[in-house]
């Protein structure tokens, strides 16, 4: 029965139009009041609502990450996030990438450390609220992901152990008061990790267990202290918050708060534009792993996305099961229940957030498309996927819409595509985003 | 004249929505059904305060055989998505624990948006291999349907 309901909408909207002539005339009879200044029906205003950061739930607790409530692991983890020493030429810190001035990205279509990387930098207000960390969501904690980076050969590349020893020379005391006392670490080399070059591996299986485990100890609660300072971080209310916040309460000033043009990209966003099955929520993202079909980098070695990531996070010392976590096993439900099977992973990326989207081009995991007007155009164009199977359905042209589909192909006119980013304009913070206090 | 033209636009921009703004008017929201060849009575059970969207939670399954007899010891395996977006679960849910009642305890569910779902279980019992598919319904807190 399910799959005779899931074909009414590409091509029978017109038997459906009986159907729906009912439920149509009685939202009309009951829009909402004019005082406002446009029409929602008691079902879009339970959308936009949805939308609202009002509704934004309290930041999800972490139990793997014990300091990251304390004000002096915000404080550490702001220190850290910014000192570049932290790197193998002294010059990449966190802020880099994730400059506190540009919402915590680069504007770049891949990060560029010490090296050239090979996806966009994200940004990080809100990312507290992600399961999974990366676009492929290969780390399954913000503490986890921190230490990606500061490993990595072509961002930070930089080695724990020399991280350690930076920690202890520089941050002892503060260190020392969120996490006891530091192990020792004399007698160690300079540059020693399981990632990095093929000398500093050797020199990382050199040291016994018990040095290794005091490095990677100091190593992962730098991560602690960073996810504290980033889960401080909160989004700043937006005109479209203020609008929808007027519109709920049918508060008259909500007449006025966006352009015409704007409203009506409000409307397909929601409506048949169907950007609102994925960009939901007050951060406009499900969390989840979809395949869209954007074009790869490099067609002849395209990003496999998720599909390839399960294994890394199922296989990550610093997961919520790893012996630096400090969550109970019973607590570590996301990495029990986690989908790792399953072909549309392929290709898959995370869903970005939207606030703020409008200044920080460019956009998708490498930078791809560098308008807002190339990312509608792609949504309408949904070409296929290079790699794994895009959920877009694409319409031939000249062909009426494919029968077996689950979802409509995405039709926008010229104007209506404008209407749709003139919306996504409303999403910025009104103010800068800054840390929730001292 | 106006209300006539502004009904009209109504009904053409409900019309118009390919999104997902609602589920089928009719869905079929029963907790209890039969498996698709009969072989098995399955009442799915809820928890009693809805999760929160992206919130991890589980639900209870039961069945029974076409004579009411309940059934222990089945296998279950579960699936399902969002029709209308063609993508399926974002996790992996499992049959954790047989219950004392003789339920089975599903742990692992999420819902990640509000709006039509599909819960699937594939049965491997005395019976022999059966399939059921249950609809359910996600809606906003405070949506007040």
């Amino acid at each position: 029965m399910s799959r005779l309901h899931s074909r009414v909408w590409a091509p029978a909207r017109i038997v459906a139009a009986g159907a729906l002539l009912a439920m149509a005339l009685a939202q009309a009879a009951s829009p909402q009041p004019a005082t406002t200044g446009e029409r929602w029906s008691a079902e879009d205003l339970a959308v936009l609502a949805s939308l609202s950061l009002k509704r934004l739930a309290p930041t999800p607790v972490d139990p793997s990450n014990a300091v990251e409530r304390l004000p002096a692991a915000v404080d550490l983890g702001e220190r850290l996030f910014n000192d570049a020493r932290f790197s193998r030429n002294g010059a990449v810190s966190c802020a880099s990438c994730h400059d506190p001035r540009k919402q915590f990205q680069d504007g770049l279509p891949v990060g560029q450390g010490v090296g050239t990387g090979s996806r966009r930098a994200m940004p990080i207000v809100g990312a507290a609220y992600s399961s999974w960390l990366f676009w492929d969501g290969r780390k399954d904690s913000l503490w986890a992901q921190a230490l990606g980076p500061l490993e990595d050969a072509v961002e930070h590349g930089g080695n724990r152990t020399r991280h350690a020893q930076l920690v202890a020379e520089h941050y002892r005391k503060d260190y020392e008061a969120l996490f006891g006392a530091m192990p020792r670490l004399d007698g160690l080399p300079r540059d020693a990790g399981p990632g990095g070059s093929a000398a500093e591996k050797a020199a990382w299986a050199a040291l016994d267990a018990r040095q290794r485990d005091g490095v990677s100890r100091v190593f992962s609660n730098m991560g602690k202290a960073i996810a504290a300072y980033e889960k401080s971080l909160q989004h700043a209310p937006s005109r479209l918050d203020r609008y929808i916040d007027a519109v709920v309460r049918s508060d008259p000033a909500a007449r006025g708060l966006l352009q015409a043009s704007e409203l009506r990209g409000l409307r397909l966003f929601i409506g048949k534009a169907q950007c609102v099955s994925c960009h939901n929520g007050p951060l406009f993202t499900d969390q989840q792993f979809h395949n869209t079909g954007v074009p790869p980098l490099d067609a002849a070695r395209p990003d496999r996305g998720r599909a390839a990531a399960t294994a890394k996070v199922r296989g990550d010392e610093f997961n919520c099961l790893g012996p630096f976590s400090d969550a109970r096993p019973t607590q570590c439900q996301e990495l029990r229940f986690m989908v790792s099977d399953d072909a549309a992973l392929e290709g898959a990326f995370k869903t970005p957030g939207l606030r703020g989207v409008a200044q920080r081009p460019p956009y998708m995991h490498a930078g791809q498309l560098g308008t807002l007007e190339q990312v509608v155009r792609h949504y309408v164009a949904a070409p296929h996927a290079v790699v794994g199977h895009s959920e877009l359905t694409h319409r031939h042209a000249g062909a009426s819409a494919p029968p077996h589909v689950e979802r409509a192909p995405i039709e926008l006119t010229a104007a209506e595509a404008a209407d749709l980013v003139s919306f996504l304009g409303t999403l910025g913070s009104e103010q800068p985003s800054a840390p929730a206090g001292p | 004249m106006n209300r006539f033209i502004s009904t009209a636009l109504s009904l053409a921009a409900v019309v118009a929505i390919a999104g997902c703004a609602s589920p089928p008017p009719d869905l079929d929201l029963a907790l209890t059904r039969p498996s698709v060849d009969r072989k098995y009575v399955v009442t799915l059970q809820p928890p009693a305060v809805p999760a929160a969207i992206n919130q991890l939670h589980s639900w209870r399954v039961s069945l029974a055989s076409p004579a009411g007899a309940p059934i222990a010891q089945a296998r279950i395996r579960v699936d399902g998505g969002m029709p209308q977006h063609g993508h399926g679960l974002p996790t992996q849910p499992q049959v954790t624990q047989d219950l004392p009642d003789g339920s089975y305890l599903i742990e692992g569910l999420k819902f990640s948006m509000t709006g039509w779902w599909e819960i699937k279980l594939a049965i491997d019992g005395p019976g022999g291999a059966d399939k059921v598919t249950f609809n359910t319904v996600v809606s906003a807190p405070g949506a007040g349907h």
